[in-house]
């Protein structure tokens, strides 16, 4: 059932875009056959893997960083209430603010180059990382608690078996949050002051007009986000079988 | 003040103190950064003096209009989702993995789709802020209790007023969530396209001060976007409250 709805989706998003194509014509956008083409094209090309192999680098050490710091002060300001209480309003902040106005102090700190993209990337990730972490321990029932101290489990036993259970699927929401802002800081640290990457390639596209290849990088990029949000939702949805689709962290802000 | 609040302040004051400090001392040299004070007084004169009034209002009209749109098809197509189950299975994955695309990609589709004028800038605000709204009034209509909607049948109200007068009123609570969030999505998508290419607005000015090394121009205009978008926020927030507060009366 879920598999034919995906199918149905995609079939819809493919004829819009034709539509879209039939109606702005070859200068505004190339069509979704020729787009494919160019991506395959692309894929096959050796000069395309360097740049590749860049974003990948510079996104997976953001992401790693992210993950860290992110959980470390996630866990810790979640362990009290008064800490979770004096953070929270500061994380939201964090996560409204337009961090791409920072992005020229992170060159000026870092110099351009690999540093700065990662540490771009990074500042995306941590804050929903953080903040999902944070509220995840803060909301664990008491109950679950009480359970533990009637059990009698030793402090370590209570941290693994009921805190992180407890905790682990909203974590994990905060970790797909996480993942795609830090896919989106480290391509946005690659459109500017950068010489390598798929960012890089996009802004050459764009001052070139090479509409064939915004959209197959596009494409591509879409494709990657999409199959790695989509696992991670499966988990989030195994991890907790009650939480709905559109139910979402967004909802919760 | 609350304990939490006074704890806040502390931290911001003390993070801005050590700011000044390294500053002052030269730790920070004025090359990366310059110091809070220096910022403040700064964008202070840029303000007084009208020289980025224009980019100013520029953004500010930008994203109020992103913000607009972002409530208005948002609240629509939520409420025609709602009562169509069989379209909005479907659609669901669209709205799992729509946060996951990295927005910004499409930029340069836009830009070249809808020319180098504002609207470039709009819509990359308005495609982030969208599905947020979309998402929240779907949220609030799926909490409706089945008991209004037969006190509206009762009352023998048609579908249209139905929505009006007792599912939307109930899922307010909710789209406020989502306003909120079209609010922030609006400010970061705007700003941040300004900010890749553009010929105006403050995200533009930043660049451009970057480019030419101009720190004196660079962080005030950062700081006045970080202080409006907080203020706003804020803002919002105590408001949200407020209403809540009457709805519990």
């Amino acid at each position: 059932m879920r598999w034919r709805d995906s199918a149905l989706l995609i079939v819809i998003l493919l004829a819009a875009w034709q539509l879209l194509y039939f109606a702005v014509g070859d200068v505004a956008l190339s069509s979704p056959a020729r787009t494919f083409q160019a991506a395959a094209r692309m894929l096959g090309d050796a000069r395309f893997w360097p740049h590749t192999r860049e974003t990948l680098l510079a996104f997976c050490q953001a992401f790693a960083i992210a993950l860290a710091i992110g959980l470390a002060i996630g866990l810790t300001l979640g362990a009290s209430r008064l800490t979770g209480e004096v953070a929270e309003p500061l994380l939201v902040a964090l996560y409204s603010i337009p961090k791409v106005t920072l992005y020229p102090v992170i060159l000026l700190v870092f110099g351009i180059g690999m540093p700065a993209k990662v540490a771009f990337g990074a500042i995306h990730g941590i804050v929903p990382i953080s903040l999902f972490a944070m509220n995840a321990i803060r909301d664990i029932s008491p109950v679950h608690l009480r359970t533990a101290r009637v059990l009698r489990l030793s402090p370590s036993e209570t941290a693994t078996k009921i805190l992180l259970r407890a905790a682990l699927p909203e974590i994990v929401t905060g970790i797909r949050v996480g993942f795609s802002l830090t896919l989106i800081g480290t391509l946005l640290g690659e459109m500017f002051g950068a010489q390598r990457g798929l960012g890089f390639l996009l802004m050459q596209a764009m001052s070139l007009h090479e509409m064939e290849r915004i959209m197959s990088l596009t494409l591509l990029l879409v494709i990657f986000a999409a199959t790695v949000n989509a696992g991670l939702l499966a988990l989030e949805r195994r991890l907790s079988p009650s939480a709905g689709l559109s139910d979402g962290p967004l909802a919760r802000g | 003040m609350s304990k939490a609040e006074l704890i806040r302040l502390a931290v911001i004051v003390f993070l801005i103190g050590m700011l000044e400090a390294l500053c002052r001392t030269g730790i920070i040299p004025t090359i990366t950064a310059i110091p809070p004070s220096a910022m403040f007084e700064a964008l202070f004169k840029i303000l007084a003096s009208g020289k980025f009034n224009q980019d100013i209002a520029v953004t500010l009209r930008n994203v109020s209009v992103a913000i607009t749109a972002a409530m208005l098809v948002g609240i629509v197509l939520g409420t025609l989702l709602q009562s169509l189950p069989a379209v909005r299975r479907i659609f669901d994955p669209l709205f799992a993995t729509y946060y996951a695309v990295p927005m910004y990609a499409f930029y340069p589709l836009l830009i070249v789709v809808l020319g180098l004028g504002d609207l470039p800038q709009i819509a990359i605000g308005f495609l982030l802020a969208v599905v947020a709204v979309l998402l929240n009034t779907l949220n609030g209509l799926d909490r409706v209790p089945p008991v209004l909607l037969k006190t509206a049948q009762v009352h023998r109200l048609g579908l249209i007023r139905t929505a009006l007068k007792v599912r939307l009123p109930f899922a307010a609570p909710y789209i406020f969530t989502g306003f909120k969030l079209a609010v922030a999505y609006s400010f970061i998508g705007v700003i941040g396209a300004e900010f890749i290419t553009s010929n105006r607005g403050i995200g533009y000015e930043i660049a451009f001060a970057y480019n030419n090394f101009d720190n004196r121009v660079m962080y005030p205009m950062i700081l006045l976007v970080l202080m409006v978008v907080i203020t706003v926020n804020m803002s919002l927030h105590h408001w949200e409250k407020r209403l809540m507060e009457r709805r519990l009366r």
